[in-house]
């Protein structure tokens, strides 16, 4: 068990920089995804906290111990693979067995035929494949120890990875996009035992994922990470409701976030679409901000006015209990997607104009750099509007 | 392979064209072979007779077998065959693997460079060192010893080359985790890589094993004592100085030279094409 600290973390490829500055604080224990899309260094982090690649700056801590230069097999970590990298010429019980023979048994002991002659290396060799037989049988794959990984099903190679990197017994587990090789049965599967198994260990996992959805579900808290830098690192449901930047917002969420460009009015009202809205905003008249809308903020009204936005529907994607109605907004280039009980809207047709209430308190608000701009609701404010609501 | 030709099924001329010069390129390399092998169950009467026949109105070849087993050291030159393509072979591979390691998955100043030097070591002809070779074997002392028949091979840029290319096909992930595992560098080559890239290695190994075993030109230059004679250099002598025109035994001994060697191509043809494909498309 261990904390992990990585502070001031810069790595380049030549001329590419791909980590800028990364100063992270896991807790013993804790589960911490590092979320973003392809390409933006997660992986490389990931790698650097491992050992695998070495750091142009800064410096990592496991356990209170600066790690850095100190090679992977030193820094009690184990990890499993996007591809697994089981060894395919040894079996199933080889390849989990490796790592504890690797650590338990000197180079005398591991010569194929003469190790076995030296003292003490059957005890050894028994204990550990008691160990190996334990935890494989703990994962499900008992029956699988003698076959090698090519005859194994990929949820079951994902298995004899996990098992591979527990019989360490780490103190933190790396977990770089484990579950993107299985389909979406196995992989909603995998997941819940994936978190079953960090609430068994209790060891401080760190988890790389570009999936919104494997994030949400699986961490304590959740690093965003874009273009190299962290951009947020909070808990699922702050990072989803209450983003410090416009790239978060529009990272988390599917369907994706709305962002509507508007004009401060005054003190309390936003242009916006052909429509004003009564928002308090942080910012002078005339100032031009982002608004962030995620789709379900929206909630069906029965005639435009002050506080809606019209548009005309342009596509209806049924979910079962909910609507993604994409609307046509003038003077915007993209449609406005709102998440409608399905129950609440049952009329409605492609083409048909729609007029649809915001509720304040759930508008983010972004400056033009992409800053998010805090403020206070005001509540009576936002009930005064004259429109009754008729669903959400 | 045999999905390659299903999937391009040619037209019948076609067919019957591409089957016809492969039977007759199949021939011209074969009728040689078959030769020696007739001609070594031929009395010596027979061989110089001007009409061919492939089998022998007098079946000859228990009396041809003998002599050449009984003439000539054969035994012994197969035997110093054996020793000397074993240990080249073991002792490329020795080199060979943590070169090639070093070549594919380490970064290190200078890599692109050192390869460079194995692909121009891959473009020499082994003749052109022959006598920097030879002068370095007499600096040494090891002249008509084992020795001068194996050192020249040990560093093969081939195998550096055939292994690197294969441990490239295998992904890095598979070194971390290794790395993750405990395995020091060595280990790695040993444990993981060489075992993954077994194809390569058999395919390497059967190259490696024929052209050492039929080499003429540097055992010529290298050895003189009888020996320590590999087997066609052991024929040649027995050629020069016990058979004159005695070309039946001559035959047959090439015959059993040559036996081994189709022997082993025989039972490791599977991997033999596996290695020489495998590392292309992967």
């Amino acid at each position: 068990m261990a904390s992990v600290l990585i502070d001031g973390i810069d790595k380049n490829y030549g001329p590419t920089s791909v980590l800028r500055g990364v100063s992270l604080s896991i807790a013993d224990g804790e589960f911490l995804t590092l979320l973003g899309p392809s390409g933006c260094g997660k992986s490389t982090l990931l790698r650097i906290l491992a050992g695998l690649e070495v750091q142009d700056a800064g410096s990592i801590s496991i356990g209170e111990r600066a790690v850095d230069g100190r090679r992977p097999k030193r820094r009690d970590v184990a990890m499993v693979f996007q591809s697994y990298a089981l060894y395919p010429h040894m079996t199933v019980a080889s390849n989990m067995a490796l790592p504890l023979r690797m650590s338990r048994l000197s180079a005398f002991q591991r010569l194929p035929l003469l190790g076995h002659l030296l003292p003490g290396t059957a005890r050894t060799a028994a204990e550990i494949e008691v160990e190996v037989t334990r935890t494989a049988k703990s994962l499900g794959i008992g029956h699988l120890m003698a076959r090698k990984p090519g005859q194994l099903s990929g949820g079951q190679r994902q298995r004899v990875a996990v098992g591979r990197a527990m019989v360490r017994h780490p103190a933190v587990f790396l977990m770089d996009e484990p579950l993107s090789n299985l389909d979406a049965k196995l992989r909603v599967q995998m997941r819940a035992e994936i978190k079953e198994l960090h609430q068994r260990l209790g060891v401080t996992f760190v988890y790389v994922t570009h999936d919104q959805a494997e994030a949400m579900t699986l961490s304590d808290r959740v690093a965003v990470m874009l273009d190299g830098e962290l951009l947020q690192v909070d808990p699922p449901q702050d990072i989803y409701a209450d983003p410090d930047d416009r790239r978060v917002a529009e990272f988390i969420g599917s369907p994706k976030i709305n962002m509507l460009e508007g004009v401060v009015r005054e003190r309390g009202l936003i242009d916006l679409a052909g429509s004003t809205l009564t928002i308090e905003a942080d910012a002078l008249p005339g100032a031009p901000l982002t608004l962030g809308i995620r789709p379900e903020a929206f909630y069906l009204v029965d005639y435009g006015g002050p506080g809606a936005l019209t548009g005309s529907v342009r596509m209806i994607e049924h979910m079962g209990s909910d609507l993604f109605v994409h609307l046509d907004l003038a003077g915007l280039d993209h449609p406005l997607i709102a998440r409608l009980l399905a129950e609440r809207a049952p009329h409605i047709v492609p083409g048909q104009t729609l007029h649809v209430g915001v509720r304040p308190d759930r508008v983010l608000l972004f400056a033009g750099d992409g800053r998010r701009l805090r403020r206070k609701v005001e509540s009576g404010r936002a009930s005064v509007t004259p429109i009754r609501e008729i669903a959400r | 392979m045999s999905a390659n030709t299903h999937s391009h099924r040619l037209l019948p001329p076609a067919a019957i064209l591409r089957q016809a010069v492969l039977l007759v390129t199949g021939a011209l390399i074969l009728v040689p072979f078959v030769w020696m092998v007739s001609l070594s169950i031929k009395p010596p009467g027979e061989i110089f007779r001007t009409s061919f026949s492939f089998w022998p109105a007098q079946f000859y070849g228990v009396e041809n077998y003998t002599r050449a087993l009984t003439q000539a050291p054969l035994p012994r030159y197969m035997g110093n065959g054996l020793i000397v393509c074993a240990m080249i072979l073991a002792l490329q591979i020795f080199v060979c693997a943590p070169c090639a390691y070093a070549l594919a998955k380490l970064r290190f100043p200078g890599r692109d460079l050192l390869f460079g030097m194995v692909l121009i070591g891959l473009l020499l002809p082994h003749q052109v060192l022959s006598l920097p070779l030879f002068i370095l074997a007499y600096q040494l002392g090891i002249l008509n010893t084992y020795a001068a028949l194996i050192f020249p091979y040990v560093v093969s840029p081939f195998g550096i080359f055939l292994f690197r290319q294969f441990f490239k096909t295998i992904p890095d992930d598979v070194v971390h985790a290794a790395r993750l595992d405990g395995l020091s560098e060595i280990a790695i080559v040993w444990k993981i890589m060489v075992p993954m890239a077994l194809p390569a290695v058999i395919a390497f190994s059967i190259f490696s094993v024929v052209g050492h075993w039929n080499d003429l030109f540097w055992p010529l230059i290298a050895v003189r004592d009888q020996s320590l004679m590999p087997p066609p250099l052991g024929i040649m002598a027995f050629k020069n100085e016990e058979a004159g025109n005695d070309y039946g035994p001559l035959m047959a001994a090439s015959t059993l030279v040559v036996v081994p060697l189709v022997i082993a191509f025989l039972a490791a043809q599977r991997w033999f094409v596996e290695g020489l494909t495998g590392g292309a498309v992967k």
